[in-house]
């Protein structure tokens, strides 16, 4: 967009620092839900220009991160059958099932495949019809209507070699469980804002009223960032607990209706285990009974796979924002983008691995690359 | 993956049934399905993920949001502390003071 350079403006960012220094009177602890938010945030020194009493914790909003080790061996499963095109966003090559990836499956002869799209998925679908074609169906609210799309045409146009492994994710249940946990130190969220993009804002306010924390829905670039940080500041301030859109360009207080219409028809809310974090009631989307004939689960019968996470990961502390990455003990030693012990550092968006990317902490020099302050 | 990004529409076109849109990303042009944001228009922003556009970007809202960010400095200026200000402006004399 043509406003991209200007949302990055040094000299708006130092006045937004400004105001965002006189107004913090003591200490507060905010969470950034999305992982693309964390990876702004690490990448332009944001949280090193904050007051020292400030403290972003970094919340579970990685798709990659979270998706449980049991669907993963799954993915796998059906990735190695011969008669099956497994299709999945690129950033899931290289998350660790139980023993092996989806790019050492493919190294062992199984036909995996990137897709940018889920329709991609769809049309090779149509291009090989003596072929079952799976695509790996995860992520957020962001996610979700693009691959209920997907299914629905799949419907609609009877391709019926086409099935979804579905393990997609809601941020509001996982608000609620975050707030829940008797160890929570989060006073206030930055609300991920292209989920709000799909799902507008009416799922907030009971959350920001129940738990008593400000929810300011912020963007990416380091100017959104900032101003949701002092909107959500300013609330904390003045004792308020509120939703607040600070992403209006993007952002409806509706949402997008068609999407959210589609994402009812096609999916039905389910209890979803959350990887390093556990079940998290009502936090998952599944196929609904009507798309039954297009979930991989049921079409390869992989039920009855049983996991079990490595001790020496700690991303669910991470996940949660009870650790932070630097402060667990294989951070950057036995577990590196290139050997990650667990999702959050194999993830591009995971917060393990924007840590390693971009923060020197107390690493070896020339492991990780200098961030880039934003003023 | 979860990364959502804007980009201006090129080109629509029905497919299959379906309203596609070419959109351009910096640069770098892609197929976009239009199907969750029919009414948007060639010239028109939106940010897409995953071959999806999601959410027309609304340039007003983004021209108020600048506005009010560039507001700040003006009325921190405009309300501020007169004595802080003098004292600021008289460092910044002194060190050109010692410049020269």
């Amino acid at each position: 967009m043509k406003y991209i350079d200007e949302f990055q403006d040094p000299e708006l960012a130092r006045r937004l620092l400004d105001d965002i220094h006189a107004t913090v009177t003591r200490p507060w602890a905010l969470m950034e839900v999305c992982g693309g938010q964390t990876h702004s945030i690490i990448r332009h020194g944001i949280d090193q220009l904050l007051p020292k009493e400030l403290e972003l914790i970094h919340g579970p909003g990685c798709p990659v991160c979270v998706t449980p080790l049991e669907v993963i061996d799954k993915a796998l499963e059906i990735a190695s059958r011969p008669e099956v095109i497994f299709c999945s966003f690129g950033d899931m090559l290289r998350v660790p099932g139980t023993g092996r990836d989806l790019f050492q499956v493919r190294s062992e002869g199984g036909d995996v495949r990137v897709v940018y799209s889920p329709l991609d998925a769809l049309r090779i679908a149509r291009q090989n019809p003596d072929r079952q074609v799976v695509f790996f169906g995860i992520g957020f609210e962001t996610t979700a209507p693009p691959n209920a799309m997907t299914v629905h045409q799949a419907r609609k146009l009877g391709i019926a070699n086409f099935s979804m492994l579905v393990s997609h994710v809601r941020v509001p249940p996982a608000i609620e469980a975050i707030m829940s946990s008797p160890s929570c130190r989060v006073q206030g969220f930055l609300a991920a804002g292209h989920v709000c993009s799909v799902m507008g804002m009416g799922e907030y306010p009971g959350l920001a009223e129940r738990f008593r924390v400000p929810i300011v829905v912020t963007g990416f670039e380091p100017l959104d960032i900032l101003e949701g940080v002092r909107r959500a500041v300013r609330q904390l301030e003045r004792g308020e607990h509120t939703v607040d859109n600070a992403y209006a360009r993007a952002v409806r207080p509706e949402g997008n209706p068609a999407a959210r219409a589609m994402l009812e028809d096609v999916f039905e809310v389910t209890d979803r285990a959350w990887r390093g974090i556990g079940v998290i009631p009502g936090s998952g989307w599944r196929l609904s009974s009507k798309y039954r004939d297009h979930d991989a689960e049921h079409r390869f019968q992989v039920d009855g796979i049983r996991t079990e996470e490595p001790a020496a990961c700690r991303s669910g502390e991470v996940l949660q924002g009870l650790l932070k990455p630097h402060e667990c003990e294989a951070f950057g030693t036995v577990c590196t983008p290139r050997t990650p012990l667990g999702a959050t550092m194999v993830s591009s968006e995971g917060a393990c691995a924007a840590y390693y990317l971009y923060r020197r902490l107390d690493m070896p020099a020339g492991k990780t690359r200098e961030a880039t302050p934003v003023v | 993956m979860c990364l959502a990004v804007p980009g201006k529409v090129l080109d629509i076109e029905e497919r299959d049934g379906t309203r596609m849109a070419t959109v351009d990303f910096g640069g770098v042009v892609k197929e976009v399905c239009l199907e969750y944001l029919p009414d948007l228009r060639v010239g028109e922003y939106a940010i897409v993920h995953v071959g999806f556009a999601l959410q027309r970007l609304d340039e007003e809202s983004a021209r108020q949001t600048l506005e009010l960010f560039a507001e700040l400095g003006l009325l921190q200026e405009e309300f501020g502390d007169p004595w802080e200000a003098a004292a600021t402006e008289a460092d910044e004399d002194a060190v050109e003071e010692v410049r020269k």
